[in-house]
C-alpha cells in the first residue's frame, strides 16, 4: 500500500470538511474493497477517510411502510436484524450470503452501493424493491444512482447516507456464487411491490445490475416459478469470461429467477 | 505517522505507526504476536482472523487505526494461563491441524460461529461457516469435528473423546 494519511470522521460535517481539504481523499467506510485496492497498488488515495464510527451513518430503522438502513450498517447486522428479517425477508437473506462471516462483520452497504462492483448482490436488491438512496447532498431511486460498472451518480464528496426502502409484499433474492470467488456470476432479487413485481438482475451484465421487464409482466400475471421458466435474456449484454459465457450467464438468470420466486 | 492504541489482549498498549499500518502488521511487528498469521493477505483465506470488539474480521483488510480505541483478542489471548480456552483443546483433541499454518484463523472464527450458533450447530452449518477459512492441507474433516465438540463442550453438554 502507498502512504496515506487516515482521519477518522465524527461526524457528517467533520467528514465533508476533512475530505475538502485532502488533496486526494477516499471515504472507507467497512473497507472491504478499497483496503485490498489500495494493497495491490490499485487505488492511491492522499487521504483515507473513515466514515465507520459517524453515529449517524449507523443503524436500521422502520418508517412508515418502510425500512431504513444507515449507510455504514455492516451486512452482518442487516442478516441478523428483526427488523430486516420481518420487513423485506429477502434482503435479511441476501446480506446473510455476502462474502463470508468475517467480510460480513466489516462490510457496509453504503460501501458496497458506492463500488458498484458488477458481481455486488446489493444493488439487484436496491433496484428490484425501488429503493432510495440518500446522500448528504440529494437522494436518488436506485435506478438513477447505479450508472454501469463500477460506476454511480455519486460525486468524488458525495457520502452515501442511508438507504431507504419500501417495505415489499414479497421479496427474495437466488444466485449462483462463482466456485472459487463466492461471487455472484448470476443473481436475481425478485419483489413484489406497491409498484407491481420487480426483478433485478447483479453479476450477469456487462453493465452492471439490470431488470427484465418481461419476466416482471409474466410475474404480475402469474407469481410463480412456472411464469418465468421460459422467459430468457438476450445474451448479446451479459459478462462472458473463463468462468462463463454470457449464453451460460443468460440460461443462469432464468434459472436463478425461478429459484428466487420458488423462495418467497 | 498516528498514534494507536488499543486494548491487545487484555492489556493497554499504543504504539506511533504509519497509517498505512495494517491491523495484522500492528499486532505482528509493532506487538510481537505471531500467532496471528498472514496467508493470502487478500482476505480469502482467514489465517489472520482476530477479534475486534467481539467480532471475528480479517486483519489483513484493516488499518491498525480503524481499531484505535478497540479491545482486541488474538490466538494468544484465549486461554486461561496454561488451561486452553475449549475450542483450542477440542482442535489438540480431535487433531484439528495438519501442518498448523491456518489454525489460529481456525480457532478465532471457530470461537465466533459456536457463540452465534451455540451447542446444536450441525456439520453443515459449520462447513458453510467456515466459507472464508481456507486449509490448504483440506484438514477440514477434523476442523469440523472439533468446532462441534468444543459447541457441545462450551454449553454444557458431556461429550466421549473420539
Amino acid at each position: 500500500m502507498y502512504d496515506t494519511t487516515y482521519h477518522r470522521a465524527g461526524s457528517l460535517q467533520d467528514a465533508e470538511a476533512k475530505f475538502a481539504a485532502a488533496e486526494d481523499a477516499k471515504f472507507l467506510a467497512g473497507g472491504q474493497t478499497l483496503l485490498p485496492t489500495m494493497k495491490q497498488r490499485l487505488a492511491a488515495p492522499s487521504d483515507v477517510i473513515d466514515l465507520g464510527k459517524v453515529p449517524d451513518l449507523s443503524g436500521i430503522s422502520e418508517g412508515d411502510g418502510s425500512l431504513v438502513i444507515g449507510a455504514v450498517t455492516t451486512h452482518y447486522e442487516v442478516a441478523s436484524s428483526d427488523v430486516v428479517k420481518r420487513l423485506i425477508p429477502g434482503l435479511a437473506a441476501l446480506a446473510a450470503g455476502i462474502g463470508d462471516p468475517a467480510v460480513r462483520y466489516r462490510g457496509t452497504i453504503g460501501g458496497s452501493i458506492s463500488n458498484n462492483d458488477p458481481a455486488a448482490d446489493y444493488p439487484a436488491a436496491l433496484v428490484a424493491l425501488g429503493a432510495t438512496i440518500n446522500t448528504n447532498k440529494r437522494s436518488l431511486s436506485a435506478e438513477d444512482f447505479f450508472e454501469g460498472m463500477f460506476m454511480t451518480a455519486l460525486e468524488e464528496d458525495e457520502i452515501v447516507t442511508n438507504v431507504s426502502f419500501p417495505v415489499a409484499e414479497k421479496s427474495a433474492y437466488a444466485k449462483y456464487p462463482n466456485p472459487a470467488s463466492r461471487y455472484a456470476m448470476a443473481g436475481v432479487f425478485v419483489a413484489k411491490t406497491s409498484a407491481g413485481s420487480r426483478v433485478a438482475v447483479t453479476g450477469a451484465g456487462s453493465d452492471g445490475v439490470f431488470r427484465v421487464s418481461e419476466m416482471e409482466s409474466a410475474l404480475d400475471a402469474n407469481w410463480s416459478p412456472e411464469a418465468v421458466a421460459g422467459i430468457s435474456v438476450p445474451a448479446d449484454d451479459l459478462l462472458s469470461d473463463i468462468h462463463g459465457s454470457a449464453d451460460y450467464r443468460a440460461n443462469l438468470v432464468t434459472v436463478m429467477a425461478k429459484r428466487a420466486v420458488a423462495a418467497t | 505517522m498516528t498514534t494507536v492504541s488499543m486494548t491487545l489482549n487484555g492489556k493497554k498498549v499504543s504504539a506511533n505507526v504509519d497509517d498505512r499500518t495494517l491491523l495484522v502488521q500492528y499486532i505482528r511487528e509493532t506487538h510481537g504476536l505471531t500467532g496471528t498469521h498472514v496467508g493470502c493477505d487478500t482476505s480469502q483465506c482467514g489465517s489472520c482472523v482476530v477479534h475486534v470488539d467481539g467480532k471475528a474480521v480479517k486483519s489483513c483488510t484493516m488499518l491498525a487505526a480503524q481499531a484505535d480505541g478497540s479491545h482486541v483478542t488474538t490466538v494468544e489471548g484465549l486461554a486461561n494461563g496454561t488451561e486452553l480456552h475449549p475450542v483450542q483443546a477440542a482442535f489438540r483433541e480431535h487433531h484439528g491441524l495438519q501442518c498448523g499454518f491456518c489454525t489460529p484463523g481456525m480457532i478465532m472464527s471457530a470461537v465466533d460461529i459456536i457463540s452465534r450458533h451455540g451447542a446444536d450447530i450441525d456439520e453443515k452449518t459449520i462447513r458453510h461457516e467456515l466459507e472464508g477459512n481456507l486449509c490448504r492441507c483440506t484438514g477440514y474433516q477434523n476442523i469440523v469435528k472439533a468446532i462441534q465438540a468444543a459447541a457441545q463442550e462450551m454449553h454444557g453438554a458431556k461429550v466421549a473423546a473420539e
